[in-house]
């Protein structure tokens, strides 16, 4: 036994020494060979066209005059605070957090310059769970101190607390809940800071079949709320271009896309929209482009982040990208990127404005829960995304769709 | 009641439909690519057949195992020099193998340092107080959250977050696919290639060692009979480890040809359904039995893709377990049953 | 929760002695009427917590009502689990399959994005939970028969794989059938029973917009829940004592001797399992009632595996130690949040929670190192007289050889 194990780690010995020589020698050249780097580090997402519901082109209004959540620094106010519900732990925390971080950002500026009027915001977790949102909700309302909500943020979470907010009354202002069916409860206190998918799947749809002329798309979708709806608005908004024989469904957490892949090459179509988040879009274009599709890949809002082109590399160039929010202005992006140490990420921006809105509210001297509701019903300004202004049922009047590109 | 009788012809309606010439269309496409992700499930389904075989223990922690290989192996690639950039480095033939080799060397390493530390640290406490099986089992969860968890916060505050966090590493591409023959229509890349071939070498080697050298006589001997094994003079406990190292080793192997294929697939929670599937190929397979692994990966991935095909592409996870329900219902201990005490010396 | 301290952490070869073991075999001679006696004011302790409201231990960044409404269903999956896993020995992994049928069982019938809706049809929808309650215990306990059927006959590890794979099954079911079960957008609405309507509280006290007026509607979830789960410890407490529950003890401890012996083990089996589900479909339903929003991704097999780990944190086999299991897989993750400071000492309770699944693993090795067989561990009471032997005992000697106990070890290796 003993002499086996000496003659093995003998062995073992001579490998790992051979194997470090090697890498000692490449660590000289490898410098010299990364022939690949040309692209890829410099791709990112670019603003490409505004659209409206029938796929054309409108002309940014520009967010010059975007509302700054910093005021006129004379505010006071005492004893009031916000509050963000969303997932903050779990696999779905990285959209809670962007929307945490886009939030305290807006409050940082405004508690900097308003030395009188410090608004701290109360972070809720939800893990993006139903049931522990029901734990949640009843503490929020129960803080009487919190006089706005900014969140729900999945819309599934929203579904199962709607109704707690509403009976109490707390403003409830969602930077990411796309789902249609939400403004169609009745409650008053709930306003959606963005478009909603039956808004953005038709916008998007029309722009591929109108601008883009694909005749043939292959719709493939994930198993999430947003996923679901987006691909069904998106599907039907297509019409006779979207190719059911090669519609695929994938699950959240998938990372390898085989079959889908030779399905949709098998398809030969003209694009493939993904409905669904980053985490597997990026390694489902990955795969496309590595099993030889060249189809145009589109995507939408859960797609679009820094993290897409990040992850996709080389494969993410050229991919068609939809969101309802609009472009981070040069100056948030640094701001967030100097707080947080990270990049802001999908719906921050929705969330700084979101944020303001409410800040505005309580710099105008309200105090209650009552009074930010009828603020934010009443509110008609720009900010760093869009134009806000909500209709009676708290969808946003003028809801445009941004195109941007990866390039 | 009614209503429930009247609403039931939705489900005649074609739910599940059977798209017949998607899978005679892509058949032998759809076959290399099951190979090889079944290759690589075979890989990490002998991890966990070598120590059930051993300790009659599912160690569910395995694919946090596989999981930090798949890390070890990006580490090790980033201290050759590699920068994560999203984009294919081309170095050559020889020289990418050398770095994959290196790679490979570093998963192995971590992945076996993972395996052999979890079963000092977890495992042999209970084994000591003779714990009933169901407190391993426990233990392996409790690990399996600890190794996701320490990846997910921890490993980011230790590495100025160039490793971990929640989102998935930027990938390091050395190996860019390329269709290098056409098979019957199916178009075989050099990753297919690699992977597969690299899984066969390892599995062979691995079945080698248990058959033919003396700590595979070891490993054999405390399969069959603990205790006289021990009384042969054969140390139980450095079995357990031995086994425990081999374990992880294929597993950080399997990282590497994993993270070859997937290059986005390194996140903190990317091992856990690989590891479910890979345990579900050693039972098909009979655990305890490596040919089994092998055989129970291959199929498990040929077989997901081929029901892909057939019912659609969201039915891959339940086309795997009923076929290991069906299997296991005809022959209650897979395939070729479970036998690692007792393969041929 | 039988007031057993924790005892010396030994290992079984030596199974008494510590004050646990003196205070259990105390409790164990007392008549049954004394332990009832004992039995009520602890019950009723336990409900009056989220009155009470004691300050360390109600939560701070959840409501202490939705986290004890949460405990009172994984205290019934618990229970239910128990009589699966720790009664007859079955591992089952895909135990949260069970949950999700009776949760989407409730959720097909009163839903109204459900195509099963009954609510708009002739049900009404303050009925309509209670109405389907039943269906959903029936429901589950029949799939339980479906999936026991061919999969009892494999045994130990075989079973834990494909009981895995079934939950796994149901929740791909759940989100693949999409134009049955509403797919991953899940069904929402469903309907909850509308009791105690008042001024305050317009639509009753189950509704989730009863939160401004305590007691909140967590807190009547978790008194529903309650008062289900004594009915299911009664009614498993005497099964456990009758014939099917040796013949449950004598499968776990060796399933061929059992059959030798003449025990009918298949049929046996499947009555654990299908009791098990219907327990499981039971708290499913009670999910549905207070979320009022089902979606698969809430049923995955992580949730097993917390259920698993009640059951044997708690001690498999002991129906009530694995209740404080559930207490603890529920509560735990839900201390930290929101707590500014803890007995006076100031902490980050928020950044500690961001950790919880880290301790909470952390916990589990521990506890599994030092407390191998649970915090409450089964002592098997077989025998016909062992109350009678019990007094004897205790009358001999504090305590001394009171029954010749079967240890819960099975095969673990040494």
């Amino acid at each position: 036994m003993r002499r086996t194990s000496s003659r093995m780690a003998g062995v073992a010995l001579v490998v790992v020494a051979g194997l470090a020589v090697a890498g000692c020698s490449s660590k000289s050249n490898s410098g010299s060979t990364d022939t690949g780097t040309a692209g890829g580090g410099s791709l990112s997402i670019q603003p490409l066209v505004q659209i409206d519901q029938s796929g054309a082109e409108v002309k940014s209004s520009g967010s010059t005059d975007a509302a700054n959540p910093a005021g006129d620094g004379k505010a006071t106010c005492s004893g009031v605070s916000l509050a963000m519900a969303g997932a903050l732990t779990g696999p779905n925390a990285a959209l809670g957090i962007n929307i945490l971080n886009g939030a305290k950002l807006a409050l940082k500026q405004h508690n900097d310059a308003n030395p009188n009027c410090q608004v701290d915001i109360k972070q809720f977790d939800t893990e993006g769970d139903p049931q522990k949102a029901t734990q949640v909700a009843p503490s929020i309302v129960s803080d009487k101190s919190i006089i706005g909500l900014l969140g729900p943020a999945f819309s599934g979470e929203t579904k199962a607390t709607g109704q707690v907010f509403n009976q109490n009354g707390l403003l409830s202002l969602t930077a990411s809940a796309t789902n249609p069916d939400l403004t169609k409860n009745g409650w008053n206190n709930f306003f959606r800071g963005l478009a909603n998918d039956a808004v953005q799947g038709p916008s998007v749809a029309k722009y591929m079949v109108n601008t883009l002329k694909y005749s043939k798309v292959c719709v493939v979708q994930d198993d999430s709320d947003y996923g679901v709806g987006l691909a069904e608005q998106i599907t039907q908004g297509l019409g006779s271009a979207a190719d059911s024989s090669c519609a695929a469904k994938v699950k959240t957490g998938d990372k390898d896309f085989s079959a889908t892949v030779q399905i949709v090459k098998s398809a030969n179509a003209d694009a493939v929209f993904y409905a669904g988040y980053y985490a597997e879009a990026a390694p489902f274009v990955s795969q496309l482009r590595s099993g030889g599709v060249k189809s145009a890949f589109v995507s939408a809002d859960g797609t679009n982040d820094p993290q897409f082109v990040k992850q996709a590399g080389a494969a993410s160039k050229d991919a068609y990208l939809s969101c309802p929010c609009g472009p981070a202005p040069d100056k948030f992006a640094a701001d967030y990127k100097a707080q947080f140490n990270v990049d802001s990420g999908v719906y921050s921006v929705e969330a700084y404005d979101l944020a303001t809105i409410m800040l505005k509210g309580i710099d105008s001297g309200i105090k209650d829960r009552a009074g930010l509701i009828d603020y934010v019903k009443n509110y008609d300004g720009q900010g760093l995304a869009r134009h806000y202004k909500w209709n009676a049922d708290g969808e946003l009047a003028s809801a445009l769709i941004w195109i941007y590109q990866v390039k | 009641m009614s209503a429930l009788l009247l609403a039931t012809p939705v489900l005649a309606d074609g739910v599940i439909g059977f798209n017949v010439d998607a899978l005679a269309h892509n058949f032998w496409a759809l076959t290399v690519d099951g190979l090889t992700y079944g290759a690589i499930y075979a890989l990490v389904a002998t991890g966990y057949t070598l120590v059930y075989g051993v300790l009659r223990l599912i160690n569910f922690a395995h694919s946090e195992v596989f999981m930090f290989g798949m890390f070890g192996q990006y580490a090790t690639l980033m201290l050759l020099g590699f920068a994560p950039s999203g984009n294919a480095y081309s170095e050559g033939t020889l020289l990418t193998i050398v770095y994959l080799g290196i790679a490979m060397l570093g998963g192995m390493i971590v992945s076996g340092g993972t395996a052999v530390g979890l079963e000092r640290v977890a495992y042999r406490p209970l084994r000591k107080r003779g714990a009933p099986s169901l407190a391993f089992l426990i233990t392996a969860i409790g690990a399996s959250f600890v190794l996701q968890e320490f990846v997910h916060f921890i490993l980011p505050k230790l590495t100025n977050n160039e490793l971990g966090g929640a989102n998935a590493q930027q990938p390091i591409v050395l190996v860019v696919p390329s269709v290098q023959f056409t098979f019957l229509g199916a178009s075989v890349t050099n990753i297919e290639l690699i992977i597969v071939a690299a899984a066969l070498i390892l599995t062979f080697a691995t079945n080698q060692f248990i058959v033919a050298t003396k700590f595979g006589r070891g490993i054999r001997a405390v399969a069959q009979d603990p205790v006289t094994a021990t009384l042969m003079g054969v140390s139980r406990e450095r079995i357990i480890m031995l086994t425990f190292l081999i374990g992880g080793v294929l597993a950080g192997a399997a990282a590497l040809l994993y993270t070859l294929r997937v290059p986005n697939g390194i996140i903190y929670s990317g091992g856990f359904i690989l590891g479910i599937k890979a345990f579900t190929a050693a039972v098909l397979g009979g655990i305890g039995n490596l040919r089994g692994a092998l055989l129970g990966g291959l199929l498990l991935g040929v077989m997901e893709l081929y029901g892909q095909a057939l019912f659609g592409t969201e039915w891959r996870d339940v086309v795997a377990f009923v076929l290991l329900i069906l299997v296991l219902m005809f022959r209650p201990t897979g395939i070729l049953g479970e036998s690692l005490g007792r393969a041929r010396a | 929760m039988t007031g057993t301290a924790i005892g010396k952490p030994r290992t079984a070869d030596r199974p008494h002695g510590g004050t646990g073991d003196r205070v259990r075999l105390w409790w164990d001679a007392l008549p049954r009427q004394t332990q009832w006696l004992f039995g009520i004011p602890a019950f009723a302790l336990v409900a009056a917590l989220p009155v009470l409201r004691p300050p360390v231990l109600t939560t701070v960044g959840t409501d202490f009502g939705g986290v004890l409404a949460q405990f009172g269903m994984y205290a019934l999956l618990a229970v239910g689990l128990n009589v699966v896993v720790g009664q007859a020995g079955l591992l089952d992994l895909g135990y949260v399959g069970f949950y999700a049928i009776g949760a989407y069982t409730v959720a097909l019938l009163t839903s109204p994005n459900s195509p099963w809706n009954l609510t708009d049809d002739w049900l009404s929808r303050s009925w309509g939970w209670l109405f389907a309650l039943p269906i959903a215990i029936a429901i589950t306990a029949v799939s339980g028969l479906i999936l026991g059927s061919p999969t009892l006959r494999l045994r130990g590890d075989y079973l834990a794989i494909v009981t895995l794979g079934f939950g796994e099954i149901v929740r791909l079911l759940a989100d693949n059938l999409s134009d049955i079960t509403g797919g991953g957008r899940g069904l929402s609405s469903i309907a909850y029973p509308v009791v105690g309507t008042s001024e305050k509280r317009p639509f009753g006290v189950f509704s989730a917009g009863n939160t401004q007026h305590a007691p909140t509607y967590g807190v009547w979830w978790f008194w529903l829940s309650l008062i289900l789960l004594a009915i299911t410890l009664i009614l498993i407490g005497n099964l456990e004592r009758s014939r099917v529950g040796r013949a449950w003890v004598s499968i776990r401890e060796d399933e061929d001797a059992a059959e030798i012996m003449g025990v009918p083990t298949f049929r046996f089996k499947l009555w654990a399992f299908v009791i098990g589900a219907s327990i499981g479909g039971l708290s499913g339903a009670l999910y549905a009632g207070q979320v009022q929003f089902v979606v698969p991704s809430s049923f995955n097999v992580i949730n097993s595996m917390l259920f698993l780990c009640a059951v044997v944190l708690g001690g498999q086999g002991n129906k009530l130690g694995v209740i404080a299991g559930a207490f603890i897989v529920v509560y735990l993750p839900n201390f930290f949040l929101g707590r500014t400071s803890l007995l006076g000492i100031p902490i980050d309770g928020n950044t500690i929670a961001n950790y919880k699944y880290l301790f909470f693993g952390l916990a589990l090795i521990v506890l599994m190192i030092f407390r191998p067989q649970g915090l409450f561990p089964a002592r098997q009471k077989l025998l016909t007289y062992g109350r009678e032997l019990y007094v004897a005992a205790r009358r001999a000697a504090g305590y001394g050889k009171p029954a010749p106990e079967p240890t819960t070890e099975q095969g673990g290796a040494s």
